[in-house]
């Protein structure tokens, strides 16, 4: 099947530094991504290792109160704008979409290598105001303790924050005009991969929403460093207004963070149950519920700050609301399962370890949307344990789903299976073990960003601790064996899932130019019950 | 992207589809600058709302005539903006180099007076912080005025001298012939950049300069 003669593709162009740095090919750029964000995986893995290593015991014997404040807000911040925000869609999105819809590259290249190059100034003011002491307002800068109390490096953190954001509009803008100017011929809306569908709700987003953080946290800096007055509560400013404004992105962020997983996961699910997706349109449409309806619902973030009754209503409302979309795409993921002829290879091991979290990070989220409940549980661990169950159990999972389903064509070479399922196997239990203590906890009553508590709540958090190192194990075994497989896993076909898609129609690692000719487009997305192959 | 003026770059079919892409481009960029000045405008309503009087008696600092003058100004530059895009679009290199020049020379005119409204404030003690000399009853809602006037207005020329960088590039590649009637999109895209700039004006002008005068 494979050919033994080298063949060009986009891995072996070109070699050197600078065919890296100064490319304009997405599938290069992507791998440009990779890395970075991998790097800052990483770090923000080493903060959160630390925040559980001090919380095993309940005095503070590891880290100063102090310290602690920095620890985490330094995880939020990596993890959030630097590692979940671009992970799937500046990697795979920037790998697939072109090759999803038949299209040489991005509508713009050069913007596209340009926003990587904002991402890495971005990240290096921020770990530069890391290096010069860190900052301690939790990843959400309220004021007014960002703006006159925190004599921490507010802004340089705010600056990389505020550049880093024009890194993902540019993409989000570049994904659009690709989706709509460069698709092949034939290659109608409701023909195209859910991906591509996900991916198109979550450049909304990051084109609505991002400027609006920008722009709030620009008037965080200008307080700080020009004394204007704009939430200052001793002039009559209101700090709510402030917080209002973040999470009018901060919100959505959530959904730019697990709409393109939810992208990752339709193409997963299809191929491994060997059927199209159950109700295609559905899924489709409901990615763009979820991108509006998001828009709408960010002061659930606020109802004990005292904001009006009638408002907190609206808002509690509407936050069920967001949950019909999100259960429409588990509902049909589930259907598609039905009477499919189910494999569990790793990438669908993830798939179904996103489905059972998501879920459960789904309906937490309702506990947290009812306005009586909300009063009980707000800043406990009842909500550290609901957003990491979305994003690490959602995003996360289905980031290294998509990562091990794209990898031979990312590549060229298949990761080990045996251990890859050893690895999703480890991942899926170390982060109950982790996560699901803590809502235990929080129910219980324990705070959330303290890093001393009471000594009857030691054993859930010496098990979340524990589930931390072993999901820390879970998350480490894939970075090696990827690294090994590119010399010694087994060579990749152009197509080892035997899947549909754009994608797997060319070679893998694609050429340059990722097709031969411009493919042409005659059925629908998943026509799987037209294929006899099986997958062993 | 290719040297030679009409030919596509290598992932466009031809040249109408890089027009098409580009020019949505130019329109999704836009819609992230409106929600980029939303931000602001949204403060300004809320804080306006809560402090109506104060609003209005921190306006009658602004001076009116030269927020006036600059308003026509403005409107001017976006006038001479149009024609350089119409003479690109016929292709006649001097008129549009003639129209872009202009352009420039009303948006910096625009900035000049700007700065001389910056630093009348400044003199007469209207800067927010600890500098700020107005003690009178609502001096905190004052101050919150003039604090979103600095941060709209200031973000406001930021991007007015983006502009004119981007208009300075325009005026270099129109000299070495870069645009002709079959190739305009620059100077098209940026006419569009240079309006809504103008337009974010339009809005800025009546809300901050105006409040309370029609008494």
């Amino acid at each position: 099947m494979e050919s033994t003669q080298p063949r060009v593709h986009y891995l072996n162009a070109d070699y050197g530094i600078r065919s890296w740095l100064f490319t304009v090919d997405h599938k290069r750029i992507a791998l440009l991504y990779l890395g970075s964000i991998t790097v800052m995986f990483l770090l923000g893995g080493v903060f959160a290792g630390l925040i559980r290593l001090e919380l095993l015991t309940p005095a503070g014997d590891l880290v100063e109160a102090d310290t602690y404040n920095k620890l985490f807000t330094m995880h939020g911040i990596v993890m959030i704008f630097f590692f979940l925000i671009p992970s799937i869609p500046a990697v795979l999105g920037n790998f697939l979409i072109p090759m999803m819809i038949g299209a040489r590259d991005l509508a713009f290249p050069r913007l596209n290598l340009l926003s990587w190059y904002i991402y890495i100034i971005g990240a290096l003011f921020t770990l530069w105001a890391m290096l010069i002491g860190g900052v301690d307002t939790g990843w959400t800068f309220y004021t007014p303790f960002s703006t006159m109390a925190s004599n921490t490096n507010v802004i340089p953190t705010a600056l990389g924050i505020f550049i880093t954001g024009f890194s993902s509009i540019l993409t989000g803008l570049n994904f659009i005009v690709t989706i709509h100017r460069m698709r092949a011929p034939g290659l109608t809306w409701f023909r195209l991969p859910l991906f591509v569908w996900a991916h198109y709700a979550t450049s909304l987003i990051m084109i609505l929403g991002t400027p609006v953080v920008a722009i709030t946290i620009l008037l965080v800096g200008l307080e700080r460093a020009f004394h204007l007055g704009i939430f200052d509560p001793a002039l009559g400013g209101d700090p709510l207004l402030f917080q209002h404004l973040f999470w009018f992105y901060s919100h959505p962020a959530v959904y730019i963070m697990i709409l393109p997983g939810m992208g990752v996961i339709s193409e997963v699910i299809a191929c491994f149950s060997r059927k199209a997706i159950f109700g295609y349109s559905f899924v489709a449409i409901s990615s763009l519920a979820i991108a509006l309806l998001g828009f709408l619902v960010w002061a659930h973030h606020m109802f004990v700050t005292g904001m009006s009754v009638y408002a907190a209503m609206i808002f509690s409302f509407l936050s069920f609301a967001v949950a019909i979309p999100s259960a429409v795409k588990v509902f049909n993921w589930t259907a598609t399962l039905y009477e499919g002829s189910v494999s569990f290879q790793a990438p669908m091991l993830y798939a179904l370890g996103f489905i059972g979290l998501f879920t459960i990070g789904g309906l937490t989220g309702l506990f947290l949307a009812t306005l009586g409940l909300d009063v009980h549980v707000t800043d406990t661990y009842f909500v550290v344990a609901h957003f990491h169950y979305i994003m690490v159990g959602g995003a996360i999972m289905s980031y290294l789903g998509g990562m091990h389903f794209w990898w031979p064509k990312i590549t060229g070479r298949m990761y080990p299976e045996a251990w890859a399922k050893i690895a999703a196997v480890i991942v899926f239990l170390g982060f109950n073990l982790t996560f699901f203590p803590q809502f235990v906890l929080g129910y219980l009553g324990m705070p959330r960003r303290y890093h001393v508590y009471p000594a009857e709540f030691q054993v859930l958090n010496v098990m979340s601790t524990a589930g931390a190192s072993i999901l820390g194990i879970g998350y480490l075994l894939p970075l090696v064996y990827f690294i090994w497989s590119l010399r010694y896993g087994a060579v990749a076909t152009a197509n080892p899932w035997h899947a549909t898609g754009l994608e797997w129609e060319t070679p893998s690692p694609p050429p340059t130019e990722n097709f031969e000719r411009t493919p042409i487009v005659t059925q629908d997305a998943y026509a799987y019950d037209t294929q006899e192959v099986q997958v062993v | 992207m290719s040297e030679r003026a009409a030919a596509s770059a290598h992932q466009f079919d031809d040249a109408e589809q890089q027009h098409d892409a580009s020019t949505l481009g130019m329109w999704v960029f836009l819609v992230t600058e409106i929600m980029f000045f939303a931000g602001m405008f949204t403060v300004y309503v809320a804080y306006r709302s809560l402090y109506p009087d104060g609003f209005a008696h921190a306006s009658h600092h602004l001076d009116v005539l030269l927020g006036t003058i600059n308003t026509t100004v403005l409107i001017t530059s976006s006038l001479t903006m149009a024609l350089a895009v119409h003479a690109a679009q016929l292709g006649r290199r001097r008129p549009l180099l003639i129209f872009l020049v202009l352009t420039m020379a009303l948006g910096s005119t625009f900035l000049v007076i700007k700065g001389f409204e910056y630093a009348h404030k400044f003199r007469e003690g209207l800067v927010p912080g600890p500098w700020f000399s107005y003690h009178g009853a609502d001096a905190g809602a004052q101050q919150l005025f003039l604090s979103i006037y600095f941060a709209m207005t200031g973000v406001h020329a930021a991007h007015m001298v983006i502009g004119l960088g981007v208009l300075g590039t325009l005026v270099w590649q129109a000299r070495r012939g870069r645009y002709g009637k079959s190739y305009y999109t620059p100077v098209e895209l940026s006419g569009l950049y240079w309006h809504f700039v103008d337009i974010v004006w339009i809005f800025l002008f009546p809300l901050l300069y105006l409040i309370g005068r029609h008494t």
